[in-house]
C-alpha cells in the first residue's frame, strides 16, 4: 500500500472505531439514563403524595365553598386557543369529605372562583373510615354533654381525647389479639377433634365418652369467650362513646366518634419542620401499617412481608434443587447428545410464560399435593380445604419452578469453572466423588450459586401473574407468621406487593386518591427487591473473600 | 546423593536372570511392580506394554519427551487415569504383591496410601489449615487437638511450618506458588501415604522454589516411596536414584541414575540425554 493510503486507511479506521466507542458508550448512557428515570419518576411521583400541601379555601361565585388541596391546574385547550385566559384554567382539587360530597375529587373552573383563601385554623383529619376530612372541629360531646365548644376549644381539647382513645383502642386490640384469639383457637381445636372422633373407628360407649368430655370442655371454652367477648363490646362502646362534631367549608356538619379520627392536623400552620415530620410518620405509616379501606388507606405491611417471605421460601426450594439437578447434569451424566437435550430443555423452560406455571401449581401442588394431604392429614376439616387451596407455599413452589432454570445455569457455570487439577486433587488425597463434590467443588462453586439465586429472587419478586392463582389476595392482614404453632402457617394466604400495584392503582373504588399509592408502591418493591439481592450479594462477596483468598 | 549399585545382571534374583538390563535393572525391596501395562485412550495407545519395579525409600524419575506417557503412567499407579472418558488399560500393577487394577481394590484406600503432587499447584481454595487437615477430614478425624498435631507435623515435614504457622486460618492461594507446592506435599503427607507421585513438581517454579522442592525431597526420602515425572533432565539426574527413560509410550532404558546418565545402554537414551533430540 502506497504510503498516504496506508495513512489514509488508518485515519479512517481509526475514526471508525472512535464513532463506534461513542456509540456504545452512548447505548451504555441511554440505558443508565432509563433506569435513572424510572427510579426518579417513581420516587417523585410516590414521594410527593405523602408530603402536606396546604389547605386552601375556594369561595365560589355562587356562594360555595370549597376546602381541600389543590393537586392540579389544568389548562383547557380548546378554549385556551380562544382567548389565552387564565380564568378558564381548571382545577383538581381533593376535597375528602366522602361520606358529605360522595367524591373525594372536584374539578372546578377558576372562573368560578370569586377568592382563595389559607385559612390557618383549617384542619385535616385523617379517618379510619370514609377518607380524609377537611373544616373544623366544632365540639367536643362527651358522657352527653358537650366538654368543648368552637373551633379553637375543640382543637386543643382534641389531643388529650385523641390520647384516651388511643390506649382504648389498643386494649380492646390486645384483649382480641390475645385471650379472645387464644380462646377461639381452643374453641376450634376442640370442633376438630369432635369431627375427628365422628369419623374414628371406636366402641360406641368409649366414643360417646369421649364425646361428652369434649362437649364439657368445649362448652367451658365457650363460656370463657362470651365472657369475653362481653368484656369486647363493653369496650368497643367505651371507645366509640364520645363524639366529635365536623363543620366542612360549606356549612354542612357531622358527628362522628371521636375514636375514628387517626389524626389531625393544621398543615397551613405547620413550618417545613412540622411537615418533615409529618411526612416521615406518614412514610412509617405506610411501611409498617395493615391496609384500610380496601387498601386504599393504610399501610402495605402485609403485602412486604408476604413478598420477602415467599421470595425466601421459594429460594430455600430452589437453591437445593437447582444445585442437585446441576451437579447431576454437570458431574455425572455422561456428556452427550441427551445430556443436551436436556440443556436445551431446562433453558427454554425459563422462556415459558409465567401464568402456565401458575396453572400448573394449581393443577398439581394446589389440587393434586394439597388435596392428597388435606385427605391424609386433615381429614376431618373437609370439604374445608388446608393445603388444598392457595397458600404462600404453593405460590414459592410454583415460582421456584419458574426460576430453577436460572439456578441451574448458574450454577453449571459456577461447577464447570472449578479446575480439574483441583478436584483430582482431593481424589488423589483418596476422597470419594460425592466427599470431592460436597467439601471442594460446591464451596467453590458457591459464588457462583448464589448468583444464580440472586437473579432468581429478581424475578421472583417481580411476578404476579402466576400468583394470581396459587394463594396470593388482594388482602390478607393476618400474617403467615404468629405466635400459634405452628408458628410459620405454609397454608396461609399472603399479600404481594406486585398485586398491591395492580390493585390499588387500577382496582380500587377510589382511583384517583390511590394513583400516587401506585408509584410509591412501585418503589417499594424495587427497594425491597434491591435489599434482598444486597443481602445475598453481600453473602456471596463474603464467601469469595473466604475461599478465594487476599490475594485474588 | 547417587548411589552406585551392581551394574552386573548376576546379582539379581534368579527369574531375572537372562532379562534385558536395560530395562529390568536388579531392584532391591520393590514396592510397586508394573507388568506388561498398556493403555489407551479411545483409539490412541498411549503405553506400551510397560514392565518396571519401583523400589521402596527411593526416588524414581520418569523422563522423556513431551506426550512419551509419562505422566499417564504415573496416573496409572493410583489409578487416577480411571476418571478419563474411553481409557483402558491392561496389564498389572502389584503394589506390596496386590493388584491395584482389581476390581475388589478400594480405590479410594489405594489413593490414600499412594499421594499424589501436580505439575500445577492444586490447593484447595480453603484455609492453609483446612487444606492440610482435608485428607485427615476425609478419614474421619473430627478432633481439633489430633487435626492440629497432624497440620503441624506434616507442614513441618514440607518445610514450611515457620513460614505460615502465624497465618494458617487465612486462604491457600494467598501464598506464592512455591509455598502452594509445598502446601500440596504437605497436604499429601499428612494422609501417611507409603508413595508419593510428583507430576513434575517443579515445572511453574523459579529456581529458588525449585531447590527447595528438591531439598525437601530428599529429606522425605527416608519415610516415602517417591516416584517424580520430570522434563528436567538435570533435576533427574540431581535427585533421583533410578530413573527410567520413555519414549513414544515405550520404556526405553531403565536404571539406576548414574549409570543411565553416564553409561546410556540404548542410543535413543543418550541421543535424548545428550539432547540430540526431545
Amino acid at each position: 500500500m502506497p504510503r498516504d493510503a496506508e495513512t489514509r486507511y488508518r485515519r479512517r479506521s481509526d475514526r471508525l472505531g472512535n464513532s463506534f466507542t461513542a456509540l456504545c458508550g452512548g447505548a451504555l448512557a441511554l440505558n443508565l439514563l432509563l433506569v435513572l428515570g424510572i427510579l426518579a419518576l417513581l420516587a417523585w411521583n410516590g414521594g410527593r403524595f405523602f408530603w402536606q400541601r396546604d389547605l386552601v379555601e375556594l369561595t365560589l361565585r355562587d356562594g360555595g365553598k370549597r376546602l381541600g388541596e389543590i393537586w392540579e391546574t389544568e389548562k383547557r385547550a380548546a378554549e385556551a386557543h380562544a382567548g389565552a385566559d387564565p380564568a378558564v384554567d381548571r382545577i383538581r382539587m381533593k376535597i375528602g369529605n366522602r361520606d358529605l360530597a360522595g367524591l373525594d375529587f372536584a374539578w372546578i373552573d377558576r372562573k368560578d372562583v370569586r377568592s382563595t383563601t389559607k385559612p390557618g385554623d383549617a384542619e385535616l383529619l385523617e379517618r379510619f373510615e370514609y377518607g380524609n376530612f377537611y373544616g373544623w372541629m366544632e365540639e367536643i360531646h362527651a358522657g352527653g354533654k358537650v366538654v368543648a365548644r368552637g373551633a379553637e376549644a375543640a382543637w386543643r381539647a382534641f389531643p388529650a381525647w385523641q390520647k384516651k382513645k388511643a390506649a382504648e383502642r389498643a386494649a380492646a386490640e390486645r384483649l382480641e389479639k390475645g385471650p379472645i384469639g387464644d380462646v377461639n383457637y381452643e374453641i376450634e381445636k376442640l370442633r376438630l377433634a369432635r369431627k375427628k372422633l365422628d369419623v374414628a373407628a371406636l366402641p360406641a360407649e368409649e366414643k360417646a365418652a369421649r364425646s361428652a368430655a369434649l362437649e364439657s370442655e368445649l362448652a367451658l371454652r365457650e363460656a370463657a369467650y362470651q365472657k369475653l367477648a362481653d368484656r369486647l363490646t363493653a369496650l368497643r362502646s367505651t371507645l366509640d362513646s364520645g363524639t366529635v362534631v365536623l363543620r366542612a367549608a360549606g356549612g354542612e356538619t357531622k358527628e362522628m366518634p371521636i375514636s375514628g379520627i387517626v389524626s389531625a392536623v393544621r398543615p397551613n400552620r405547620m413550618n417545613a419542620w412540622e411537615k418533615s415530620l409529618l411526612y416521615g410518620r406518614r412514610v412509617f405509616h405506610f411501611i409498617a401499617d395493615d391496609p384500610r379501606e380496601s387498601n386504599t388507606e393504610g399501610g402495605i405491611f402485609p403485602a412486604i412481608f408476604g413478598t420477602v417471605m415467599m421470595v425466601f421460601l421459594m429460594s430455600v426450594a430452589v437453591v437445593p434443587l437447582g444445585v442437585l439437578a446441576a451437579l447431576y447434569l454437570r458431574e455425572y451424566a455422561k456428556q452427550g447428545p441427551f445430556v443436551r437435550l436436556v440443556r436445551i430443555a431446562v433453558n427454554n423452560l425459563a422462556g415459558v410464560p409465567s401464568i402456565v406455571f401458575g396453572v400448573f401449581g394449581l393443577g398439581f401442588f394446589v389440587y393434586t399435593v394439597g388435596g392428597t394431604l388435606d385427605k391424609l392429614f386433615y381429614p376431618e376439616v373437609l370439604p374445608a380445604p388446608t393445603f388444598g387451596t392457595g397458600g404462600i407455599l404453593w405460590a414459592a413452589l410454583t415460582l421456584a419452578l419458574l426460576t430453577v432454570p436460572v439456578v441451574i445455569v448458574a450454577a453449571e457455570e459456577g461447577l464447570a469453572a472449578v479446575p480439574r487439577i483441583v478436584r483430582e486433587g482431593s481424589l488423589a488425597l483418596g476422597a470419594t466423588k460425592a466427599e470431592t463434590l460436597w467439601r471442594v467443588v460446591i464451596p467453590a462453586a458457591a459464588p457462583g450459586i448464589l448468583t444464580g439465586m440472586i437473579l432468581a429472587m429478581a424475578r421472583a419478586a417481580g411476578e404476579v401473574a402466576p400468583l394470581m392463582i396459587v394463594g396470593m389476595v388482594k388482602l390478607a392482614p393476618a400474617l403467615p407468621v404468629d405466635g400459634r404453632p405452628p408458628f410459620v402457617h405454609l397454608n396461609a394466604k399472603f399479600m404481594h406487593l406486585g398485586f398491591a400495584i395492580y390493585d390499588v392503582g387500577f382496582q380500587s373504588p377510589n382511583i384517583e386518591a390511590t394513583t400516587p399509592l401506585v408509584f410509591a408502591t412501585a418503589l417499594l418493591l424495587i427497594a425491597v427487591v434491591t435489599a434482598m439481592n444486597l443481602a445475598a450479594i453481600a453473602l456471596r462477596n463474603h464467601l469469595r473473600r473466604k475461599y478465594a483468598g487476599s490475594a485474588v | 546423593m547417587i548411589e552406585t549399585e551392581p551394574r552386573t545382571p548376576e546379582a539379581a534374583t534368579a527369574p531375572a536372570a537372562g532379562r534385558d538390563p536395560a530395562l529390568r535393572p536388579p531392584i532391591e525391596d520393590p514396592i510397586l511392580d508394573v507388568e506388561d501395562l498398556s493403555l489407551w485412550y479411545g483409539e490412541k495407545q498411549a503405553l506400551h506394554g510397560i514392565s518396571l519395579e519401583i523400589p521402596a525409600r527411593k526416588i524414581t524419575a520418569f523422563i522423556g519427551p513431551s506426550g512419551c506417557g509419562k505422566s499417564t503412567l504415573l496416573r496409572c499407579i493410583n489409578r487416577l487415569n480411571d476418571l478419563v472418558d474411553g481409557v483402558r488399560v491392561e496389564g498389572e500393577i502389584r503394589f506390596e504383591g496386590e493388584d491395584i487394577r482389581d476390581p475388589e481394590t478400594d480405590v479410594n484406600r489405594l489413593r490414600k496410601r499412594i499421594g499424589m503432587v501436580f505439575q500445577k499447584s492444586n490447593p484447595f481454595p480453603k484455609s492453609i489449615y483446612e487444606n492440610v487437615a482435608y485428607g485427615a477430614r476425609i478419614q474421619g478425624i473430627k478432633k481439633k487437638a489430633d487435626l492440629d498435631v497432624i497440620v503441624e507435623r506434616s507442614l513441618r515435614s514440607a518445610a514450611l511450618w515457620d513460614e505460615v504457622k502465624d497465618r494458617l486460618d487465612e486462604s491457600a492461594l494467598g501464598m506464592s506458588g512455591g509455598q502452594q507446592q509445598r502446601l500440596c506435599i504437605a497436604r499429601a503427607i499428612a494422609v501417611e501415604p507409603e508413595v508419593i507421585l510428583l507430576d513434575e513438581p517443579c515445572s511453574a517454579l523459579d529456581p529458588i522454589a525449585t531447590a527447595r522442592i528438591e531439598e525437601l525431597m530428599q529429606d522425605l526420602k527416608d519415610q516415602y516411596t517417591q516416584v517424580v515425572v520430570t522434563h528436567n533432565m538435570q533435576q533427574a539426574s540431581r535427585v533421583s536414584d533410578y530413573t527410567a527413560f520413555l519414549y513414544l509410550g515405550k520404556l526405553v532404558e531403565y536404571g539406576g541414575t548414574e549409570r543411565l546418565f553416564l553409561n546410556p545402554l540404548k542410543k535413543q537414551t543418550e541421543d535424548y540425554i545428550t539432547g540430540r533430540f526431545g
